[in-house]
C-alpha cells in the first residue's frame, strides 16, 4: 500500500510520545487523522479540538510548507515524509 | 502561617519555602513553559497547573504529591457543535468543601467549564456559554474575551460568581446551570457614553470576596476601583479615593477582615506602568472611605513591574501577603504592607502567585 511517513518535531518528546508513524497517503486531513486518532496525547498537541493545525505548529510535506492550513486539503503523495514542525512563532 | 509559595511564570512553576524570614526556591516544575494558573486545593492537598504551551496548546497537569510528580489531564475543550477551541486558562477554582472532586477552569475565549473528577474529565458549562448576551463580550488586554475569576461562596457551593474581560459579573445560585449578569453600579470609560453602563461589556479585572463574610467583594474594574456589600449584586464606584490611580489588575481582601483590601494601580491602559516610576501598593483598612499608599520597601525609581491579576495573594490568616511582577520580582510582607521586601529578584515574569 502507498505509505507516508509522519515524523514529529524533537521538541515533543519531554511531553508526549512521538515516535514517526506510517500511515496511507492522502489528503494532509486524512494522512493527520490516521497518525493523530481521536484519544492518542500526541492530536491535542499539533490539532485543536476542532481538527484545525494548532496556530504555531507548521507542516512540511517533503520540503514544501503546507499550503491549505484551514482545511489540510492538500495531497500528500505516496512517499512523501510529512514533518510536523513547531513554527518559530508562537515561542 | 504559610510556609509554601506557588509562584506561576512565563518560564514554569517555582515552588518557594520560608526558613525563617527569607524565601527559598525549592523545586522549578515544567521548566521553561508557560504557566498561567496554579491552584492548591486545600480540600485534598491537590496541585493543579494550567500550561500554556506557545505551540502545542493549553494543556493541564496535576500533582498528587506536592508539585514532585505530575500527570497530565485533559484540558477543557469545547465540544463538538460549538465553532472555537479552548485558548490559555486563567482560572482554576476548588468547588466547596460539600463537593469532593469539584474544580472549575475558565479562560479564553470566555467559557467556563466544571470537572466533578479532579479535572479526568470537563463540561463546557453550558448555561453560561449560550447566553445571548456573550455576543456584546470582546477581549481586554488578550485578543479574546477571558473568563478568569471563579468565586464559591463559602456558605452555599451552588453559589458560584465569574468576571469576565470584558463580559461583567455573572452569578449562578444553581451550580452553574443559570446565570444572571450583576454588573449594576459598574462604568466602562473605553465604551461610548451611552454604553457606559451596560453591564454586558464591563470590565472587572479582578474579584476578591471576604471569606467570613462573602457579601464583602472588592473589584479591581479596568477604569477603577468598585466594593460590592451585597454579593456582587450591585457595586459602588470607589475610584476617586485611590491614589496614585485606580486602574490595575490585582486586588486582595483580607481573610476575616472585609474591611481590608489590597490593589496595585498603574498608569492606565495607553502604558501599563507604575505611576511616576513608583511602585505602590494601595490598601484600604475601612471598607474604602480611605485608600493608604504603601511604598516602603517598594522600587520607587524606575520601576516599571506590573502586577497581573492573579500575582497578588494573602495567606490564609492574613499574617502574610505576596505579589510578583511582569518584571520577574516576588515581594512579600508580614505587617499588612507596612514594609514590604523584595523576595526573589530575577524570576521570570510572573503570572499568579498562591500561598498553600
Amino acid at each position: 500500500m502507498a505509505m507516508v511517513r509522519v515524523s514529529f518535531t524533537a521538541n515533543l518528546r519531554r511531553h508526549v510520545d512521538c515516535e514517526p508513524r506510517d500511515v496511507k497517503a492522502g489528503t494532509l486531513r486524512a494522512v493527520l487523522d490516521e497518525a493523530l486518532p481521536m484519544g492518542d496525547a500526541l492530536r491535542g498537541y499539533v490539532l485543536d479540538e476542532r481538527g484545525g493545525l494548532r496556530k504555531h505548529i507548521t507542516v512540511f510535506l517533503g520540503a514544501d510548507a503546507v499550503r491549505d492550513r484551514a482545511r489540510l486539503s492538500d495531497d500528500v503523495a505516496p512517499g512523501t515524509e510529512v514533518w510536523v514542525m513547531q513554527a518559530l512563532s508562537g515561542g | 502561617m504559610s510556609k509554601t509559595l506557588w509562584v506561576s511564570t512565563r518560564k514554569g512553576l517555582f515552588e518557594l519555602i520560608r526558613k525563617a524570614d527569607e524565601w527559598h526556591v525549592a523545586r522549578l516544575s515544567h521548566r521553561g513553559v508557560p504557566v498561567t494558573q496554579t491552584l492548591v486545593d486545600r480540600r485534598d492537598s491537590t496541585v493543579y497547573a494550567a500550561l500554556d504551551h506557545g505551540h502545542f496548546g493549553t494543556k493541564l497537569q496535576r500533582s498528587d504529591d506536592g508539585g514532585v510528580t505530575w500527570t497530565e489531564l485533559a484540558a477543557p475543550a469545547f465540544p463538538d457543535g460549538t465553532d472555537v477551541s479552548a485558548g490559555a486558562i486563567w482560572a482554576l477554582t476548588a468547588g466547596g468543601v460539600d463537593q469532593p472532586g469539584r474544580v472549575w477552569a475558565g479562560g479564553l475565549p470566555g467559557g467556563l467549564f466544571r470537572s466533578d473528577d479532579r479535572g479526568d474529565t470537563w463540561a463546557l458549562v453550558t448555561g453560561l456559554w449560550q447566553r445571548e448576551e456573550k455576543g456584546h463580550w470582546f477581549g481586554g488586554g488578550a485578543d479574546l474575551p477571558a473568563l478568569h475569576t471563579v468565586l464559591v461562596d463559602p456558605n452555599d457551593s451552588r453559589h458560584v460568581t465569574v468576571a469576565v474581560s470584558c463580559g461583567g459579573v455573572w452569578q449562578s445560585h444553581d451550580d452553574g446551570d443559570s446565570w444572571a449578569i450583576t454588573a449594576a453600579g459598574m462604568r466602562a470609560e473605553y465604551m461610548p457614553p451611552d454604553r457606559a453602563d451596560d453591564p454586558r461589556i464591563q470590565d472587572p479585572h479582578r474579584l476578591a470576596a471576604c471569606p467570613v463574610d462573602p457579601s464583602r467583594v472588592w473589584c479591581q474594574h479596568h477604569n477603577g476601583v468598585f466594593r460590592s456589600d451585597d454579593g456582587g449584586q450591585t457595586w459602588l464606584e470607589l475610584s476617586e479615593r485611590v491614589t496614585p490611580s485606580a486602574f490595575g489588575f490585582a486586588v486582595v481582601v483580607h481573610p476575616t477582615d472585609p474591611d481590608k483590601a489590597w490593589f496595585v494601580p498603574a498608569v492606565k491602559d495607553e502604558e501599563r506602568i507604575p505611576v511616576g516610576g513608583s511602585l505602590v501598593v494601595a490598601h484600604t483598612r475601612d471598607g474604602g472611605h480611605t485608600f493608604v499608599e504603601q511604598r516602603v520597601g517598594l522600587p520607587q525609581v524606575h520601576a516599571y513591574d506590573l502586577v497581573y491579576r492573579h500575582a497578588m495573594d494573602i495567606d490564609l490568616v492574613g499574617a502574610q501577603l505576596a505579589f510578583g511582577s511582569t518584571t520577574g520580582n516576588l515581594f512579600v510582607t508580614g505587617d499588612g504592607g507596612e514594609t514590604w521586601r523584595l523576595a526573589l529578584g530575577h524570576l521570570p515574569p510572573i503570572y499568579a502567585v498562591c500561598f498553600a
